[in-house]
């Protein structure tokens, strides 16, 4: 019935429009040179808006973007992301201002005469050139970078992560022992089996299911993604990572964090996001937030898709181990 | 065909109208109904966005049982997001916009008497209309409409058990663009057979307007790339109905583990771009091809580089049928592969880039007529800048791993394709309002339409670019389970406030529209002093458009304020007037450009 109501308001609103209208001047239809002038100005004065929002944005939104990056991979796409950047962000202050400029500039007067210029092949050419050598640079580092992150084939003792995935909630499994992951199908899922590893395979008995992951800080960590439902992606910000889980079969992806969470929550940038989040939540009177890193799903999967967490700590080697020591591995938890 | 004039019932007339020019008049206002409908849900989920615990009458009205208390429930949220992206992508942007421009312009403005099948044209309108009839059927299954993004990747969209969304629902979304499909098709090759067979003498197709190119190579992508969403779609239906695993395999979901082996959604993704990619500029070539014809027209200037021009629309449409793995760089498929996409997928910045500094120069030294459809136009060439550069950031394989579906995405993706089509589409009804209904629309009532909503655009869409920065994927019905993402609440509110200004201020545009169709000026002729022959067919529409013979084209479209002496800029000019319509011979000694 309300949507009734509020259909009922629209109508009503047309209808007075329309009432509005049989008195409105309809006439004026073509723009005069007035017009002109005044349409010419307006572009001025959103050009200002459009700056002011725009240095707002890149100054005063700073604060709440992510960290530099956590992982050593991730340096280089902080360094390629701010050229990018700045590049983009240079070409679109001019590029505006030309276009609003030029709008404001050449606005139609009665006695002026646009010029009749049709082709300039020199000019087409300067703006094909151009781009092209620019976007060499990006491609070139880009691409770099690229295999850089995705080759992981030859790692030296990186330490072998499983995260899995499903409605809605991550679990990891880690190598144990012999640093490789026992075989895993849906299959064998089956009480407290829940991430379906196969039992009768050697390498599972010392694997480890845990709910929240540590990694050591400076060693490589290569994660193997499975999901056990639908599509999940492991999203990993901090740490510039992030890959899709696959129903049906096993995608990969690697980093080497470079700070513990401690020194992340040292890091000044951490400090001052902490402290603006932190003063929303005193305001509300919620619990105070701490920096931690954290593991997101990133692809649309259901219901809950918008809370589906895990933890992630980085510490040092020795505390990590002492950890993973204290984890009981799967022949002891599954019988 | 035109020489007899046959009796008009009002069936024939208004409905099953053969007509071109009836016709894009139906897919227009059928879009526009479709886009009050994709942006009222985009309003409702901005307001679970920004006020996430807050109780709305509004969305207790419209959302029956898929709320509590005023409060959506997450499941409709996606489904909202799901249907906005629908709605918005295809039934408003690609039938809303092709349709309706293409229709009204292409055998005006290549000089026919209407479309090659006048037939076939009636079946796309008419398929097109069941498809969004089915589509809006969808929104009152009980169970909620298809809810897995617009992406629908399976086996979310193959899995009832995984979403209620993908039950009934999306049963029928999948029938709606089946059907939408075939109309889309049936009207392509109908755009392109027309455009190469039935232009009137002189019109070379190196005297077309920018509009045709643009149109016509629209068609093409269309026809290319169409039928794989179609097949997509079959071998979805045949999971979801059939039992077969094309896309799914090893899944374990309410406690049993179904029997699908063998299948991966990773090809539903690349089926799916392969159209996913083009789409965007089947969306958005028209609409730059229309924004070509407005400012050149109300510069009273050629538009700059003709030939650039129509190379940079081929360029563009040749890519972007080899970049589509880029929404897949972290899909899991072979990280070569993310190679070759960065690389081709980088190179469509090269022809974009032409087009923008094209219109910048078309621009320059003009004698701008500040029309609505000029500023639309504009606006337009701003967006299309501000969102072509981020693309940048997110064809670039390693920047793309963090900001892989975050809201930089969205912003990305609504100011280039969103905000610039419908800028587009805007401009094309302003322009050509006088040519569909005989009559003009209101000046005042467009410039209020336009500031408010390029403002409110920017508002929505510019901060968006930054939450993404900081981490904040997209979908998420809200933001309160990370307390990291505290700190962008307020950005959320913003952005809300924004858009809702923005959302009402169509309604200047609807208000505009309806009434200027009975109480607008009576348009003149030719009103904007345009060169291209569409304005030579007389006000009242006649079937066949042309009372006599078809007019004989001699020049190119864009010989605006030409000069008796092409080197003085000071001179008289050539023809009298700023602007000489196709239909005018060359006069001697006359060059043609």
């Amino acid at each position: 019935m309300l949507a009734l109501f509020y259909i009922f308001i629209g109508v009503a609103i047309g209808v007075s429009f329309w009432q509005i209208t049989r008195i409105m001047n309809f006439r004026s239809v073509i723009a005069t040179d007035k017009d002109n002038d005044t349409q010419g100005k307006l572009f001025l004065v959103f050009t200002a808006f459009l700056y002011a929002m725009m240095i707002y944005c890149l100054i005063g939104m700073n604060v709440i973007m992510l960290p530099e990056s956590a992982s050593i991979e991730g340096e280089n796409d902080d360094i390629l992301f701010n050229i990018s950047f700045w590049l983009i962000g240079v070409v679109q202050f001019i590029m505006q201002f030309i276009i609003f400029y030029f709008s404001y500039k050449y606005r139609g007067r009665k006695n002026q005469k646009a010029k009749f210029y049709a082709d300039s092949h020199k000019l087409e050419l300067i703006w094909t050139v151009t781009p092209a050598i620019v976007l060499v640079v990006l491609i070139g580092y880009g691409l770099w970078q690229w295999n850089n992150v995705m080759d992981l084939s030859d790692e030296e003792d990186p330490l072998i992560i499983e995260v899995y995935s499903q409605q809605f909630r991550w679990d990891a499994r880690y190598a144990g022992a012999d640093n490789t992951l026992g075989l895993g199908n849906v299959n064998f899922i089956k009480g407290i089996n829940t991430m379906g590893v196969d039992m009768s395979d050697k390498a599972s008995q010392d694997d480890k299911q845990v709910t929240e992951i540590h990694l050591p800080v400076g060693r490589k960590v290569i994660f193997k993604f499975r999901s056990q439902d639908v599509l999940h992606s492991a999203y990993m910000p901090h740490f510039r990572a992030q890959m899709n889980c696959v129903p049906g079969m096993v995608t990969q992806f690697g980093f080497t964090p470079k700070y513990t969470t401690e020194q992340m929550r040292q890091n000044s940038e951490v400090i001052a996001k902490t402290e603006g989040i932190n003063k929303i939540r005193s305001e509300k009177g919620e619990e105070l937030y701490e920096f931690d890193y954290i593991l997101l799903c990133n692809k649309i999967c259901g219901a809950s898709h918008y809370n589906m967490q895990m933890k992630i700590v980085v510490e040092e080697e020795e505390a990590f181990n002492k950890w993973l020591s204290e984890q009981p591995t799967l022949a002891e938890v599954i019988k | 065909m035109s020489e007899h004039h046959h009796k008009e019932t009002f069936v024939t007339k208004y409905i099953f109208s053969q007509d071109h020019k009836m016709i894009s008049k139906q897919f227009l206002v059928t879009g526009m109904i479709m886009g009050v409908i994709g942006v009222f849900m985009s309003m409702l989920f901005r307001l679970q966005l920004a006020w996430p615990e807050k109780s709305f009458t509004i969305i207790e009205a419209f959302l029956g049982s898929h709320q509590t208390d005023g409060i959506m429930d997450p499941d409709m949220y996606l489904a909202l997001v799901t249907i906005h992206g629908t709605i918005m992508v295809f039934f408003v942007l690609t039938a809303g916009l092709s349709g309706t421009f293409s229709n009204l312009l292409i055998p005006l403005q290549i000089g026919a008497r209407d479309m090659a099948s006048g037939f076939l044209n009636m079946l796309s309108y008419w398929l097109f209309f069941i498809s969004s009839v089915v589509m809006v059927i969808s929104l009152f299954v009980e169970a909620g409409p298809a809810s897995a993004g617009w992406t629908i990747y399976p086996p979310l969209s193959a899995l009832p058990q995984a979403i209620p969304g993908s039950g009934l629902g999306m049963t029928l979304w999948l029938v709606s663009m089946a059907i939408f499909i075939a109309s889309s098709l049936i009207g392509s090759l109908n755009y392109i057979v027309t455009i190469l067979n039935l232009r009137t003498k002189g019109m070379k197709m190196t005297r077309l307007p920018l509009t045709m190119w643009a149109f016509f190579i629209t068609a093409i992508i269309g026809v290319v790339s169409f039928p794989v969403l179609l097949s997509a779609a079959l071998l979805l239906i045949f999971d979801r109905s059939f039992g077969t695993s094309f896309y799914l395999s090893d899944i374990f979901i309410g406690g049993e583990v179904l029997h699908y082996q063998g299948g991966s959604p990773v090809l539903f993704e690349h089926l799916f771009w392969f159209l996913g990619h083009p789409e965007v500029y089947i969306v958005l070539l028209p609409a730059l091809g229309i924004t070509s014809e407005i400012i050149s027209t109300h510069s009273r200037k050629p538009i700059f580089g003709y030939r650039a021009m129509v190379g940079s629309i081929m360029a563009i449409a040749f890519l972007s049928t080899i970049v589509w793995g880029h929404h897949m760089f972290v899909s899991g498929m072979n990280p070569f592969l993310g190679s070759v996409f960065t690389f081709t997928t980088l190179l469509i910045a090269i022809p974009s880039a032409v087009k923008s500094f094209n219109y910048i120069t078309t621009l320059w030294k003009g004698n701008l007529q500040l029309n609505p459809a000029m500023l639309f136009s504009i606006g337009l060439v701003s967006t299309f800048v501000t969102g072509g550069l981020t693309g940048l950031v997110l064809g670039d394989s390693a920047l793309d791993i963090n900001i892989h579906d975050t809201y930089f995405v969205v912003a990305h993706f609504h100011l280039v394709m969103g905000v610039s089509a419908i800028f587009g589409m805007y401009a094309g009804i302003y322009h050509w309002f006088p040519k569909m209904y005989g009559r003009m629309m209101n000046k005042t009532m467009g410039y209020w339409h336009f500031w408010i909503t390029i403002i409110s655009a920017y508002g929505v869409f510019f901060p968006m670019h930054f939450i993404g920065l900081a981490g904040l994927p997209r979908r998420y019905y809200t933001n309160t389970a990370f307390p990291m993402f505290d700190d962008i609440a307020d950005v959320n509110v913003v952005i809300t406030v924004f858009a809702i200004i923005g959302g009402l201020a169509q309604i200047i545009f609807l208000a505009n529209f309806f009434i200027s169709i009975y109480r607008g000026q009576k348009a003149s002729q030719n009103p904007w002093n345009s060169n291209t022959i569409e304005w030579t067919t007389p006000v009242e529409h006649i079937h066949g458009n042309w009372p006599g013979k078809i007019p004989e084209v001699h020049r190119w479209a864009y010989d605006y304020s030409k000069r008796i002496d092409p080197e003085d800029d000071d001179s008289d000019y050539l023809h009298g007037q700023d602007f000489v319509l196709q239909t005018v011979p060359l006069k001697e000694g006359e060059e043609a450009s």
